[in-house]
């Protein structure tokens, strides 16, 4: 009977479904990328969602060109990225904050750091009295996020906006509440320019924050701060100028009050570009230069110096050394700032080591 | 439906039980079997590794882990207390704002609305309010939940209720109560859903019984609810999960503050929550463990506030004359 063997061909299949959920689960590492269906080279990259937007585009226009080679890119968070290429799990990572040393540690070979665009972090706030841009220095923004001081008219505020019409109004903090790569580089910010932030807070993508309330992303913040008279709160400046929110000039390292823009941040990357070490791992933030925005940072793509498949790293070599000549020059448009040419310059030179047995791919 | 042969008759031998006319409840009862342990296996499995993937923390932190009230990332120091207060503290609030009004459009769905609006405007747009993402709820209670509890609602409550360390304190509209607002918006639909099904479910002659004897309309319905209580705490539980797992909406709009403060005016954290917000940028090893082990602690929390609720229903209707839960 015809429902008779249905019924027996439904039965065999749950058992088999049964028997595949008991024995499938193994824990071993797993090949990423490889052969695609279509035949074509396949490239999978995980990581950080700040540079998201613009590694898209990149991937779309290197498709154009090369419709054989499919780029994969997941933003999956900074955390996730080093997590997946320390399991070499794909091909290439990302990540907003540079690997601490325990991380590299933890890689079974060398990873390299290559720069690919900066990101920065205003602060913004909703203070209908004031209105100019107000200003702040470090010490200052840092004192606010701890709870010390408490009032929009506080002296120290009013010392650095003469004539700005400061109420007496209560600060409300607001802050990130996700784990995020804007956290790390305001932390990492604040901790150069206060000590006491050093001690008590300390620097990392979470902090346990002294005071204020977390909103949940760029949006959950900025709503916060746009909806709550006398917040004050930070985001990520592109994030800020899609958005027209009043963002907060900050006085850099040589005493200069700067407004946050594509410019003054790349201005910010060519001030640390002397000190920059060889493995280019640097914080940007505070940095020298009387043009620099103080309170921003570079993002990384994560690649292993040592690769073992020579076709997908020469693929892999090529699109970066692209993203790098051509790709640059697309960031502006979508809200990043392009790297300073010195600091390109030290990211081609990493590329150029990506190697197999030896053999490199780029002159 | 047809009683299964096995239950009326004597017990078959293994050749009858083979004979064609019983291969298809055999079957039918393996299929069925075999999904019913698919829900345990993955169970287990997924408590197994979790644990597995919270061993550090668990070594590190033992039982304190629990108790302490520290969460500081860069420090390395992980308690898990404020997050537990905080999910039972807003799931208990939506349960208190969401029962009456559940319960309510139930009765009133089933029993009092006209015919005409009862199924396809009433039951349809609940259902709907159970469709809408949780996300779209959060996006919602900042802009629009968010400022209305900030203006008009705490101030109110300020007012009346300040007295009480309850409703003191600073508001920014973010907060305990207005996570537990949202909550409530979106466990009613489905406490009210299951309520009606319990409630159409009760024989109509139970309560025509009642009305023919005198009953108002009121005591007409105490009737019925004598009948359909365990099912309304079956719907209340299935609620009450939902408000301890959800985990968007609250991140939203709770203030994401690691505190436990009496005022439902100030931010809170869930443990959902903070696994949601600080998964994907944790890339230390410990600090990964002790979010997984928030995980299996939410895992806990969930069956033993479930299975709290099971005792208080056994409590309630001890000695009355009802059949077993259902």
């Amino acid at each position: 009977m015809r429902l008779k063997s249905r019924l027996i061909t439904t039965g065999m299949l749950s058992l088999a479904l049964l028997a595949g959920a008991c024995g499938g689960a193994s824990d071993g590492p797993v090949k990423p990328g490889g052969e695609s269906n279509s035949g074509g080279l396949a490239i999978q990259g995980a990581g950080a969602t700040f540079p998201y937007p613009l590694y898209s585009k990149w991937i779309s226009e290197y498709n154009k060109k090369n419709p054989s080679l499919k780029i994969d890119y997941q933003s999956i968070g900074s955390g996730g990225g080093i997590k997946q290429i320390t399991e070499r799990t794909v091909d290439f990572g990302a990540t907003d904050a540079p690997m601490n040393d325990e991380q590299l540690k933890a890689a079974p070979k060398e990873i390299l750091h290559i720069p690919t665009v900066l990101g920065a972090v205003v602060v913004t706030y909703n203070l209908p009295e004031a209105k100019n841009p107000i200003q702040l220095d470090g010490p200052t923004v840092a004192a606010i996020f701890m709870g010390d001081i408490k009032k929009w008219n506080d002296p120290k505020i009013a010392a650095m906006n003469e004539g700005a019409a400061l109420p007496d109004k209560d600060i409300a903090v607001v802050h990130r509440s996700d784990g995020s790569g804007t956290t790390a580089i305001f932390v990492d910010y604040m901790a150069k320019v206060s000590p006491e932030w050093k001690d008590k807070v300390g620097v990392g993508t979470s902090v346990n924050w002294p005071t204020g309330i977390g909103g949940k992303g760029n949006e959950g913040v900025s709503g916060s701060v746009k909806q709550t008279p006398g917040s004050i709160g930070y985001v990520e400046l592109i994030y800020a100028k899609q958005n027209n929110l009043s963002v907060a000039s900050i006085k850099n390292s040589a005493g200069k009050f700067v407004t946050p823009s594509l410019e003054s941040v790349t201005a910010a990357a060519s001030g640390v570009a002397a000190r920059i070490p060889d493995d280019l791992r640097v914080s940007v933030t505070n940095a020298d230069g009387e043009a620099s925005y103080p309170i921003s940072g570079f993002t990384y793509l994560l690649v292993y110096k040592d690769q073992d498949d020579a076709v997908k790293a020469k693929a892999l070599v090529e699109f970066i050394w692209w993203a790098l000549a051509e790709g640059e020059k697309m960031a502006a448009d979508l809200g990043y700032s392009a790297l300073p040419p010195e600091v390109l310059t030290k990211a081609q030179a990493k590329v150029r080591l990506i190697n197999v047995g030896g053999k490199t791919f780029v002159p | 439906m047809d009683t299964p042969a096995e239950q009326t008759s004597a017990p078959l031998t293994i050749l009858e039980r083979l004979r064609p006319s019983h291969l298809g409840d055999f079957l039918f009862r393996a299929i069925t079997l075999a999904f019913a342990s698919l829900v345990l296996v993955l169970i287990v499995a997924m408590l197994f590794e979790m644990i597995q993937n919270s061993m550090l923390s668990f070594q590190k932190f033992g039982f304190g882990f629990i108790t302490a009230t520290v969460w500081d990332p860069p420090a390395r120091e992980f308690g898990a207390l404020p997050f537990v207060y905080g999910t039972i503290v807003t799931s208990i609030l939506a349960l208190i704002l969401a029962v009456p009004i559940s319960i309510a459009v139930a009765v009133f769905v089933t029993y009092q609305a006209p015919m005409a609006i009862r199924r396809p405007v009433i039951s349809l747009l609940v259902e709907l309010l159970a469709a809408i993402p949780s996300v779209a709820y959060g996006l919602w209670g900042i802009f629009v939940l968010v400022p209305f509890m900030r203006e008009t609602v705490n101030p109110v409550l300020r007012s009346t209720l300040g007295f009480t360390p309850l409703f003191d304190g600073p508001s920014f509209g973010l907060g305990t109560l207005t996570a537990g607002v949202i909550l409530a918006i979106m466990v009613t639909p489905i406490i009210t859903t299951v309520s009606r099904d319990v409630l159409a479910a009760v024989p109509s002659h139970q309560r025509d019984g009642a009305l023919a004897l005198g009953a108002t309309q009121w005591e007409a319905i105490r009737v019925v609810f004598t009948y359909a209580l365990p099912g309304i705490v079956g719907a209340i539980i299935l609620g009450l999960a939902r408000a301890i797992g959800e985990t968007m909406a609250v991140t939203m709009v709770i203030g994401n503050r690691p505190d436990i403060t009496v005022s439902l005016f100030s931010p809170s954290y869930t443990m959902a929550s903070v696994i949601a917000n600080e998964f994907t940028e944790a890339t230390e090893q410990i600090y990964l463990h002790a979010l997984i082990e928030i995980g299996v602690l939410l895992f806990a929390v969930s069956f033993v506030v479930r299975a709290a609720a099971q005792l208080l229903v056994r409590y309630a209707t001890r000695g009355r004359n009802i059949g077993r839960e259902g």
